[in-house]
C-alpha cells in the first residue's frame, strides 16, 4: 500500500477497543472538571459516561466516575494523563481491579392508556423500577442498575409510549473493606 | 487587639506579587503594561529588587522568559495584562509546555464583578490556558494570593517543569490581605511528583546493560532539566559503560559534542551513524526523551531488535509512542545516580568492540556532507564558520524554527547543557530572538546568538527594541535565503515543487533595518566575507543584525522520508533527483 507522502507517520492501528471504568478523586475546586473533560476532548479520548458530585465535603473531596472506551495503550494514556492533574489524588481503573459494583439510575417517563399502561407497569415491576409521579396517561419510573439493565427497560419501553429518558451515567465503589 | 496597621504581613494584592517575587528570588520579570495590572506595575516602579524588562509584544516576553529559564535552570517569570496581553502569551505557554520550561506568568484580569460581563480587556484566561499550562489558577480573595503564588512556583519548577498562571483580578490587586512566606501547606498534597527511581526496575536496567552487545544510550531535554548533575553524571556512564550516545534535538550538550562517544543527533534531521544505531541495537537507554515523532519515524519499524529502558519524570511519558521493557519513573539525575552506583557495584564495562567497527562504518557514510562553493555561502558552511568563531567564548545560541535550526544543530557543536536554546516540540517561528533577549539578561556578559532564518525572525522582529533599549548586545545571524527553506524543501520533495506562499517577496533590508532600530547590521555575500565580518558581529558589544546570504535551494538532509524507518535515511550524497522522488513518492502529504 502507498502512504501518502507525509512527514507524519500514518500508520492505522487496528488494536480492539475496551470499555474501562475509572474512578477519579479530585480536590474539589473550581475549574477541576473542565480540566478532566479538556483532557478527554483535547487528547481526542471517548467519554461514554461521566457522573461527578462532592462526596467529602469537609476535605473538598470530588470522585469523578467516567466511563471511556479505547485501545489498551490509550487507557494506560488516559490513566496516567488524569493521574498528573495537580488537583487530582488517585486514579483507580474498576475494570482491571475486577472487584467493583456499577450502577445507575435512570428516571423514564411513559405515556399511553389502556393496555400499553398496563403492560409498561408490568414491566416495571418486573425490573424493580419504582413509579415516582403518574397521571392519568402517563409514569414516571424510577430505576436503578447496571447500564445495560436501564437500556434493557428503555427499549422495552419504545413501543408502549416512551416520552424521555434522563441517566445519571455510572457511579462505581469497589467491593470489600478497603477504600479507593 | 493588634494594630493591622503595623503588621508587616498586611499588604495589597499588588505588593504580595512583588514580595512573592522577591522571596523566590527572582531578579527578572518581562512583561508588557496594561489597564489590568496598573497597580503591580505602580508596585515595582517603587522597589529596585526586581529588574523588569519591558518587551514589545507579550509573546517576546514569554519567549525571553524561557531563553532566560532555560540557561539558568531557574524558572522565567512573565508579566502581561488581560484579554490581549493574556492570548498573547498562549504560544509560548505551549510552547514552554511541550519542552518542559518552567515559567511563571501573572495576568491581570479585569475586577471580580465584572468577570463573565464581557468587559473591556476581559478574557477568560484561565479557560484559554487551561490545555497550555501545567495548571493555572484565578485568585478571587486577596487572602489566597501569597499560597497560589508559592504554589505556582513549586508547580512550574518540581517534577516535569512547565508553564503556571495565576490570573489576578483588578480589584485583587488592590484589597489588602495577608502574605506569608513560602511553605510546604502551600501545594496541593494531591501533587506529589516522584524524583526517586524504583530499585528493582534500576536493578533490571544495569542487568540489560551488563549483557548488551549493541547498545545505545538516546538521552534528551530531561536530562538538561534536570540540572548540571545530571548531565555529569550521563558523562560518567557513558564513560563507564563504554556506549555510544545520541541525543534528541532538546538534549544537545548534555554530552559533549567533542566526546568519543557521540554519534550526533538523531530523527528526521539526524546523523546516519545516529539512526543506523538506533535501528540495530539490541539494549536502547532512553534518559529524559519521550520518543517524539520526529525521533522514531515509522513507528512499528521503529528500532525493532532491542529491549528498551525509558527513565522519565513524568509517567505519561511511558508507553505512549513506543512499548518500552523496563520504565523507570524518576528525576533523570537521580535516577542516573542511582543506575551508576549500581553499575559499578555489579556490573563489568561489556565488550562491545564489534558494535563500535559497525559504529565505524556507518560514520564513514559521512552523512552530513555537502558540496562547498567558493561563489555562494552554503549554510552548512556558514554555521561551521560560526561555531569556529566563536570558539573561545563563552556562547549561548538560540534558534528559531526551519532548516537552520536544523544546520544549526547537525553543526554547531555544544560542550555543556544549558546553552542551546530552540523550540523543539511546538516548533515556534519567532522564538529565538526574544529567547536570546532572555539568555543575555541572565548572562550580561556572555555571547548570545540567535541562529535565525529570514522568514522566522521576521515574526518577533519588533523585540530588537528591547535589546536596544536594556543594551542587551544580542547577535542575530540570519541564514538568508529568500525563502521558507523548510516549506520549500517539503513542497519540492512532496509537492511537485510547487512553491506555494513560501517565497520570501518583499523582504526588508537587514542592514537598513538594524539601523532603523538603532542596532548594528552586518552583511555577507560571499564565502570571502564571512570570517572578518563574524569577526566583527563578535567584537561589536550592541546588538546586531547579521544579514548572511546562503545559497537559496539547498535542503537540509539526510532526512528520514515519509512513513519510512530510521536504516530508511536520504544521504546528500544520495540525494539525486531520481532517488529523492523515488523515496517521496506516493502522493500528496496530508500534512
Amino acid at each position: 500500500m502507498n502512504q501518502p507522502a507525509s512527514a507524519y507517520f500514518l500508520e492505522e492501528r487496528h488494536d480492539p477497543n475496551e470499555t474501562h471504568t475509572l474512578s477519579v478523586l479530585v480536590q474539589n475546586e473550581p475549574g477541576v472538571l473542565a480540566r478532566v473533560i479538556g483532557l478527554f476532548s483535547g487528547r481526542g479520548y471517548n467519554i461514554d459516561s461521566l457522573t461527578v458530585s462532592e462526596t467529602e465535603s469537609h476535605k473538598h473531596l470530588s470522585r469523578i466516575t467516567i466511563v471511556t472506551t479505547g485501545t489498551p495503550t490509550v487507557i494506560e494514556q488516559i490513566k496516567h494523563q488524569l493521574d498528573r492533574m495537580i488537583p487530582v489524588y488517585r486514579v483507580v481503573d474498576m475494570t482491571i481491579t475486577g472487584r467493583s459494583i456499577e450502577r445507575e439510575l435512570a428516571m423514564v417517563k411513559v405515556r399511553g392508556r389502556g393496555d400499553s399502561r398496563v403492560e409498561a407497569l408490568r414491566l416495571a415491576d418486573a425490573f424493580r423500577a419504582r413509579v415516582i409521579d403518574a397521571t392519568t396517561e402517563s409514569f414516571v419510573f424510577e430505576i436503578t442498575g447496571n447500564s445495560s439493565k436501564i437500556s434493557q427497560f428503555i427499549d422495552l419501553m419504545r413501543p408502549l409510549g416512551l416520552v424521555e429518558v434522563s441517566r445519571t451515567g455510572v457511579a462505581a465503589i469497589g467491593r470489600g473493606p478497603e477504600g479507593m | 487587639m493588634t494594630d493591622k496597621s503595623h503588621d508587616p504581613h498586611q499588604m495589597t494584592g499588588a505588593a504580595m506579587i512583588v514580595r512573592a517575587l522577591i522571596d523566590h528570588g527572582v531578579q527578572h520579570i518581562f512583561g508588557y503594561p496594561g489597564g489590568a495590572v496598573l497597580p503591580i506595575y505602580d508596585e515595582i516602579f517603587q522597589q529596585s529588587e526586581v529588574e523588569h524588562i519591558l518587551v514589545r509584544h507579550e509573546q517576546g516576553a514569554g519567549h525571553a522568559a524561557e531563553g532566560y529559564a532555560r540557561s539558568t535552570g531557574k524558572p522565567g517569570v512573565v508579566l502581561v495584562t488581560s484579554g490581549p496581553g493574556a492570548t498573547n502569551m498562549v504560544t509560548p505557554l505551549t510552547d514552554a509546555l511541550m519542552d518542559s520550561i518552567p515559567l511563571v506568568c501573572i495576568t491581570g484580569q479585569v475586577p471580580t464583578h465584572l468577570i463573565g460581563n464581557d468587559a473591556f480587556q476581559e478574557c477568560d484566561t484561565v479557560g484559554i490556558t487551561r490545555p497550555c499550562t501545567k495548571h493555572n489558577w484565578l485568585v478571587r480573595d486577596v487572602n489566597d494570593l501569597a499560597k497560589v503564588l508559592h504554589e505556582a512556583f513549586y508547580v512550574a519548577t518540581t517534577g516535569r517543569p512547565g508553564p503556571v498562571v495565576v490570573d489576578v483580578p483588578k480589584d485583587v490587586q488592590f484589597a489588602l490581605g495577608t502574605y506569608h512566606p513560602p511553605r510546604k501547606s502551600d501545594v496541593h498534597v494531591s501533587y506529589t511528583p516522584r524524583v526517586k527511581g524504583d530499585a528493582a526496575q534500576i536493578r533490571k536496567a544495569v542487568a540489560l546493560l551488563a549483557a548488551a552487545k549493541r547498545p545505545v544510550i538516546y538521552s534528551g531535554g530531561g536530562v538538561v532539566n534536570s540540572g548540571p548533575e545530571a548531565s555529569k553524571l550521563l558523562r560518567e556512564l557513558v564513560d563507564v559503560t563504554g556506549f555510544p550516545i545520541t541525543s534528541t534535538l532538546m538534549g544537545l550538550g548534555a554530552y559533549p559534542a567533542t566526546g568519543k562517544n557521540w554519534l550526533g543527533m538523531l530523527g528526521m534531521h539526524g546523523t546516519y551513524e545516529a539512526n543506523m544505531t538506533m535501528h540495530g541495537c539490541d539494549v536502547m537507554l532512553c534518559v529524559g526523551a519521550r520518543f517524539d515523532d520526529r525521533i522514531t519515524g515509522r513507528t512499528d519499524a521503529f528500532s525493532p531488535g532491542s529491549k528498551k529502558i525509558h527513565i522519565d519524570i513524568d509517567p505519561s511519558s511511558i508507553n505512549k509512542n513506543i512499548r518500552v521493557d523496563v520504565p523507570i519513573i524518576g528525576d533523570a539525575g537521580n535516577v542516573l545516580g542511582d543506575l551508576l552506583q549500581v553499575f559499578r557495584a555489579e556490573a563489568k564495562k561489556p565488550d562491545i568492540k564489534s558494535w563500535w567497527q559497525e559504529i565505524a562504518t556507518w560514520r564513514a557514510r559521512n552523512s552530513l556532507a555537502y558540496k562547498k562553493s567558493n561563489d555562494v555561502i552554503l549554510p552548512q558552511y556558514a554555521i561551521q564558520k560560526l561555531f569556529e568563531a566563536t570558539r573561545g567564548h563563552d556562547t549561548y545560541i538560540t534558534t528559531e524554527v526551519g532548516q537552520h535550526q536544523m544546520w544549526a544543530a547537525q553543526f554547531f557543536g555544544f560542550e555543556e547543557p544549558h546553552r542551546w536554546m530552540t523550540s523543539g516540540g511546538l516548533g515556534t517561528m519567532g522564538y529565538g530572538l526574544p529567547a536570546a533577549l532572555g539568555v543575555q539578561v541572565a548572562h550580561p556578559d556572555s555571547l548570545v546568538i540567535d541562529i535565525a532564518g529570514d522568514a522566522s525572525v521576521q515574526m518577533t522582529m519588533q523585540e530588537m527594541a528591547t535589546a536596544v533599549q536594556f543594551e542587551l548586545p544580542i547577535k542575530i545571524f540570519i541564514l538568508n535565503n529568500q525563502y521558507m527553506g523548510m516549506v520549500r524543501q517539503w513542497q519540492q520533495l512532496l509537492h511537485g515543487n510547487r512553491l506555494s506562499h513560501s517565497y520570501s517577496e518583499a523582504l526588508p533590508d537587514f542592514v537598513k533595518l538594524a539601523d532603523a532600530f538603532g542596532c548594528v547590521g552586518i552583511q555577507a555575500i560571499k564565502p570571502g566575507d564571512l570570517d572578518g565580518a563574524l569577526k566583527e558581529m563578535i567584537k561589536v558589544k550592541r546588538p546586531v543584525l547579521f544579514d548572511c546570504r546562503v545559497a537559496a535551494l539547498e535542503n537540509c538532509f539526510p532526512m528520514i522520508p515519509s512513513g519510512k524507518a530510521h536504516n530508511e535515511m536520504l544521504l546528500p550524497a544520495e540525494a539525486t533527483d531520481e532517488a529523492t522522488a523515488a523515496a517521496f513518492a506516493g502522493g500528496k502529504a496530508l500534512v
